[in-house]
């Protein structure tokens, strides 16, 4: 049973604090480095949107949620009402409820409030990474905390940056566009520990590819992932069924 | 410039949204013992979501979407793979498929 945050309160209080934190760092700076080009784009797109500096890093601060905030900046500009930007947002967003309720089975028993500050950060990268981490043992809640708040702090800096002058940052310098598609990559080859995550993580590709071409927004992701996950669980409990041991490959 | 109140009304709806999504699985999962049943369902949420997210990323472009197999992120995405395979660091596998992804952009 995944019971390692016993003591939440122990790693940030003293001693285990720095190690906490370098090993946040360690873990997260992919991330930073992969939203480098997403948050200067999405500044030049935002500054060019008619917003400032500031508006712009309230927004990355407040919402904290890179494509939501592409499509909101975009709806802006085509004169959308803030009601319907927000219905859409949430729309956009509500993937999220699937990877918090995966990561809830490793922070059982944490303290509330210290859930409800990390529940800000959940993103599709921070959610990746931590997982990784909590699957691996050893991964602390204030470790955790750290990668989703060096990776907010990352987002607001670049796409402030981005809207400051980011138009004079050649694009697609050093390859850095391809940081967050490789790591995403890395991270899923961790999650493959079997021949039925191996069958899921297919199945969940083939069927985001071709909602993804069918559907508009990204619906897929959810969608796909819930029929991935059902398949994979059926298949997993159908091999159970005539030896126990045969599903845990 | 200020944010004017429209903008923050626009940004505090966007938060609340975002927010209630990530906030409300955690809160109400992390203080209960779940049935077996679900946790083994969400054992495999991460790698489906992980799958769904990338594979349409690195297979599906363009403006109008379509299939598209061979274009450089496509092509980088292989060899970026296997390196994650045999190396398992996730830092190696970062920096390589952006040099390889640099080489694409050069060579294409």
């Amino acid at each position: 049973m995944p019971s390692l945050n016993s003591d939440p309160a122990g790693c940030c209080g003293r001693g285990g604090g720095e190690r906490c934190v370098s090993e946040g760092v360690k873990a997260g700076w992919p991330i930073c480095l992969g939203y480098a080009p997403i948050g200067l784009a999405f500044g030049v797109l935002a500054q060019k949107a008619g917003l400032g500096v500031l508006e712009i890093g309230l927004m990355s601060l407040l919402v904290f949620a890179g494509s939501a905030q592409f499509i909101a900046v975009s709806m802006m500009v085509s004169g959308a009402s803030p009601v319907s930007i927000i219905l859409t947002t949430f729309i956009v967003n509500l993937r999220h409820v699937l990877m918090s309720s995966s990561l809830a089975v490793f922070l059982r028993g944490v303290d509330r409030r210290l859930l409800s500050l990390f529940a800000y950060g959940v993103t599709d990268e921070s959610f990746a990474v931590n997982m990784t981490r909590f699957r691996e043992g050893e991964w602390s809640t204030c470790s955790a905390l750290v990668v989703n708040h060096i990776s907010n702090l990352a987002w607001i800096a670049c796409t402030m940056l981005g809207g400051y002058g980011g138009h004079f940052i050649p694009a697609g310098s050093f390859g850095i566009d391809y940081a967050l598609v490789a790591m995403f990559l890395c991270l899923l080859v961790f999650q493959l520990r079997g021949r039925i995550y191996g069958i899921t993580a297919l199945l969940a590709g083939l069927f985001a590819v071709m909602l993804s071409l069918w559907i508009p927004g990204n619906a897929y992701v959810i969608i796909a992932s819930l029929m991935a996950a059902t398949a994979g669980f059926m298949l997993k409990r159908t091999l159970r069924k005539p030896t126990p041991y045969d599903a845990r490959s | 410039m200020t944010p004017g109140p429209e903008y923050l009304f626009l940004l505090a709806g966007m938060g609340i949204v975002t927010y209630l999504p990530r906030w409300l699985p955690l809160f109400l999962f992390s203080q209960r013992k779940l049935p077996q049943w679900f946790v083994e369902w969400l054992d495999l949420i991460p790698v489906a979501i992980l799958s769904a997210l990338i594979f349409p990323e690195i297979f599906v472009t363009g403006e109008v979407r379509r299939l598209d197999l061979f274009h450089p992120k496509a092509l980088v995405a292989l060899p970026a793979f296997l390196f994650a395979l045999k190396t398992r660091s996730l830092g190696g596998t970062v920096v390589f498929g952006m040099f390889l992804y640099w080489l694409a952009a050069q060579v294409f």
